[in-house]
């Protein structure tokens, strides 16, 4: 959960964001080094007296300006695509849950429950309780169980949209006629908030995602007896 | 709501991972199970066989497709518009 004025990123619930915000901050590392050398250099160059227009083959200089930013691009690009692969990874699934945008809410399928399924729209401004954020509330949370593998596999019936919890670190696309599929794991119990992640319409700030993760035996109680009336 | 009067829903396995279909899409996955199932059925009946082995094929499209597409699929197959070779 985003708290206000917020820098960084939110608090990592999965492995997966925890290896992202690492990332992050290697990354920004490296950002912060180059910039500040350039600046440095920078502000050499615009207070000293002395000119050097006439070098050539200076081979020396060459090579390093050359071979140094080519294996900082090596020291990023690696873990990148070391993540990359890490979040395509597969374990056996224990539940398989849909994620089906509309203009302008979500609704989901969890069809290894029979007929389980709802849609989750936001929740009007003037039906919140004390303590619930505006804007991100829904009627039908996502719920759940936590410590276990899921897959999700996001659709669309209309136009693009995209399905995202950042604590979780997953964002997917969601493309009508096409399945798209992300794996999701929560280590701890909670809720976690997302919104749609790709322009769709007027609503598209008006359709967030609400997961609430319980421990495994109340989910499948919740998921036995959940009736929607 | 929860409702503890009603008999609890009964929790399927859910699909496993089909080397066929290792990439994050999965919409092949899907399809190819709701045709496989369509070929398992008409294969046994006209064999005259019990269509129960075909029930792996039910679960593993009922999991993966979005429920508007195995509609769609089962109205086009209804009035005989439905493209894949079954
Ligand atoms: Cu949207």
């Amino acid at each position: 959960m985003a708290a206000p004025a917020q820098l960084g990123l939110q608090n990592a619930a999965s492995p997966i964001m925890e290896e992202l915000i690492a990332f992050h901050d290697h990354a920004l590392m490296i950002i912060f080094l180059i910039s500040s050398l350039v600046l440095y250099i920078i502000s050499l160059m615009l207070t000293t007296k002395l000119t050097h227009t006439s070098t050539m083959n200076a081979q020396e200089i060459e090579m390093i300006w050359t071979i140094l930013p080519a294996m900082i691009l090596i020291m990023i690009a690696l873990p990148s695509l070391r993540i990359l692969y890490m979040t395509d990874e597969f374990n056996k699934p224990y539940l398989t849950l849909k994620a089906i945008g509309h203009q302008w809410y979500w609704s989901y399928e969890y069809s290894d429950y029979e007929d389980l399924a709802f849609d989750s729209y936001i929740m009007p401004t003037y039906f919140l309780e004390p303590g619930e954020f505006r804007l991100l509330e829904v009627d039908n949370r996502t719920t759940l169980p936590m410590e276990a593998d899921i897959r999700v596999l996001i659709s669309s019936q209309d136009v693009l949209h995209s399905w995202a919890v950042p604590s979780l670190g997953v964002k997917t696309d969601a493309i009508p006629g096409r399945l798209n599929q992300a794996m999701v794991a929560s280590m701890r119990p909670g809720l976690y908030y997302g919104q749609c992640s790709e322009i769709c319409g007027s609503n598209h700030s008006f359709m967030p995602i609400v997961l609430e993760f319980i421990y495994f035996q109340d989910f499948e109680v919740w998921a036995s007896y959940l009736y929607i009336v | 709501m929860l409702d503890t009067q009603k008999p609890p829903r009964k929790k399927w396995w859910t699909p496993p991972f089909d080397p066929r279909f290792p990439n994050q899409n999965q919409t092949r996955n899907c399809y190819q199970n709701f045709l496989d199932y369509q070929r398992c059925v008409k294969t046994m009946s006209r064999r005259g066989k019990n269509s129960e082995p075909c029930e792996y094929y039910f679960r593993v499209y009922t999991s993966l497709c979005p429920t508007s597409w195995v509609q769609h699929w089962n109205e086009q197959i209804k009035d005989g518009t439905f493209a894949g070779k079954i």
